[in-house]
């Protein structure tokens, strides 16, 4: 195993690639409103068609499929040149998506472009993190495996850090006005994070190209003992499969919706159901992200000492049991009555704005109204018009929309989001250690990587998109999505209590 | 403990095809309220990406059942 100075350089090295992806991976999701506007309008049918695809089809069917195909290259080839590799494709697609032309000026080809480097960064996303979390436990010491890979844990989140940032910084810094600024990120300027992203990679490859091959491999390679097919040995040999199910109904299944949960769903929910503005539902997770992170470290650190199956079940039912009473926590503090306990000390001027709806007319009313304690809201209501005479104008609930939070509000918002992110620390931070001590040498990138992207990719990833079709279909209740992580993680958590170990595996070379 | 896990096999291979029933009924249901060819192309993404991982989860429950899961392997040579 390497020495104290050298596995740092390794987790560095490892860290900073997987960190950049994430990052790259992100400002996709994170910009997907600026876009569907430059590259896929909903005016044009197929158009809106390729957006869905480059939705879905990326996060959900691409990304197991990467894993298997640079998973089975790491088991080949080795592990430092296949996640080299995964990090030049992904950043190369990132940069590239910077530069193609809008819909306007390239037609077709640009949603269809678009798609295709969507897709390439899923494919990519799916090898990298088997890639830099094998390398980095094939380096580590058994009595630390759980606290060295949990470095690599912390690059998730940190890569949606990092992505919410540089957003945030481009879209305030394009002009002094800040309106104007808006306009011009919205124009041209959501290009730039993608553009900078090739800068990162640049510094990263350069970092990777100088490591060594990983020993464990190494050794393995010298000895000739490198699988042959390693898709056939690690889902076509039953002893290995029924590892490769275990992990994922046992532990990723749950830790992927937790994950989801705690940083996407927190955000979405924020935004569109409380009705939060832009800049305070983003900043509020950015706050909770900055002190929850350290975590990962801690709890992967502890998985080393108590082993790593009752951290994760333990993350998982904390987040069964609170779930229900944290996002009923967010809806009440985000009522207007809460707002209105505070004294009114201006109403704005009156914003009318009419729209024709086929015949008919809408006038929307708009007030801004703020609070003696520094909280703000936009008080909306529609009212409609008909053409037809005889009908009745029709008014529409006042809807309270870009609620801007008190500071007490604020930092509770905080803590119930930091609160999702410590159970997301409990599940992600041990389970690179977990996965790494489940399989052999010779097919542990592939067997860890399938595994790892389904239950992140498509149980996690799904995450969001279920919840709110479940707020669509039973509109009466605003917690229902909910019930969704809250199955899955209880499943798991049954699957995982009764099959699954909590004995670490020392020897990880054979 | 090992009977336990054996009888929830059984549990495990019914939740496959009972997800699935659930997944189809509803695409079925939420396509025909609103048959356009986003909801389409989102509920067979979710169908097609669905069913090998229920047909995992059948897997799964009949290696319990047959109690492929009573002692878990202790070294890699066990995984051969």
């Amino acid at each position: 195993m390497s020495s104290t100075k050298s596995i740092w350089k390794v987790i560095g090295a490892s860290s900073v690639g997987t960190l950049i992806e994430w990052y790259d991976f992100y400002i996709f999701g994170s910009l997907a409103t600026v876009i569907a506007n430059q590259f896929f309008p909903k005016s044009n049918p197929t158009a809106a068609l390729l957006s869905t695809l480059a939705t879905f089809a990326a996060g959900f069917i691409v990304r197991p499929f990467g894993a298997l195909v640079f998973g089975r290259l790491g088991d080949l080839i080795g592990r430092k040149y296949t996640f080299l590799l995964t990090l030049i494709i992904m950043g190369t697609s990132t940069f590239a998506i910077g530069l193609v032309p809008g819909y306007e000026k390239i037609g077709f080809f640009a949603p269809i472009i678009v798609l295709l480097l969507r897709l390439l960064q899923g494919l990519a996303l799916g090898g990298e993190y088997g890639g830099a979390a094998t390398y980095v436990a094939e380096h580590s010491p058994s009595n630390k495996r759980g606290y060295y890979t949990s470095w690599i844990q912390t690059t998730a989140t940190l890569g949606l850090f990092l992505s919410l940032g540089v957003i945030l910084i481009t879209r305030h810094g394009l002009d002094d006005n800040l309106q104007k600024s808006i306009v011009k990120f919205n124009d041209w300027g959501w290009r730039i994070p993608f553009l900078v992203s090739i800068v990162l990679v640049i510094v990263s490859v350069y970092i990777r190209l100088k490591m060594q091959e990983s020993p464990l491999f190494a050794k393995i390679k010298l000895e000739g003992k490198i699988s042959v097919n390693p898709l056939k040995e690690s889902f076509g040999h039953k002893a290995n499969l029924k590892m490769v199910l275990l992990a994922l109904f046992g532990a990723t299944m749950g830790q992927g919706v937790v994950w989801y949960t705690g940083q996407f769903y927190a955000q979405s929910f924020i935004e569109t159901v409380c009705k939060i503005d832009f800049e305070q539902s983003r900043t509020i997770l950015i706050w909770a992200i900055i002190f929850a992170t350290p975590f990962f470290v801690v709890f992967g650190g502890w998985s080393d000492k108590i082993g790593r199956k009752w951290i994760m079940l333990a993350g998982m039912l904390l987040a069964i049991f609170s779930y229900r009473s944290i996002y009923q926590r967010f809806l009440d503090i985000s009522s207007p009555t809460e707002f209105q306990k505070s004294s009114l000390v201006s109403t704005g001027e009156p914003s009318i704005k009419k729209e024709k709806v086929k015949e008919d007319s809408v006038i929307t009313t708009s007030l801004l109204k703020t609070f003696e304690n520094g909280a703000s809201y936009k008080e909306s209501h529609s009212d409609t018009l008909f053409a037809n005479a005889s009908k009745q104008a029709s008014h529409s609930p006042t809807m309270y929309l870009e609620k801007k939070l008190a500071k007490p509000a604020y930092w509770m918002f905080v803590l119930l989001v930091f609160v999702q992110i410590i159970f997301v620390t409990m599940v992600y931070g041990p389970i690179a250690a977990f996965l790494v001590e489940l399989f052999p040498t010779k097919i542990r990138y592939t067997s860890m990587s399938l595994p790892y992207h389904i239950g992140n990719g498509v149980f996690g990833g799904l995450t969001p998109f279920i919840a709110l079709l479940l707020t669509t279909i039973y509109t009466g209740n605003k917690l229902v999505g909910l019930t969704y992580p809250i199955i899955i993680a209880g499943i798991c958590f049954v699957i995982g209590l009764l099959y699954v170990s909590n004995k670490i595996d020392t020897d990880v070379s054979d | 403990m090992n009977q336990l896990k054996k009888i929830l096999g059984i549990v495990w291979m019914l939740l496959g095809p009972i997800a699935i029933y659930y997944l189809v009924k509803t695409a079925a249901s939420e396509i025909s309220k609103k048959p356009v060819i986003d909801t389409k192309v989102q509920w067979a993404v979710f169908i097609v990406i669905f069913i090998p991982i229920a047909i995992g989860m059948v897997i799964f429950g009949w290696y319990a059942l047959k109690g492929e899961y009573n002692s878990l392997p202790q070294k890699s040579d066990d995984l051969k």
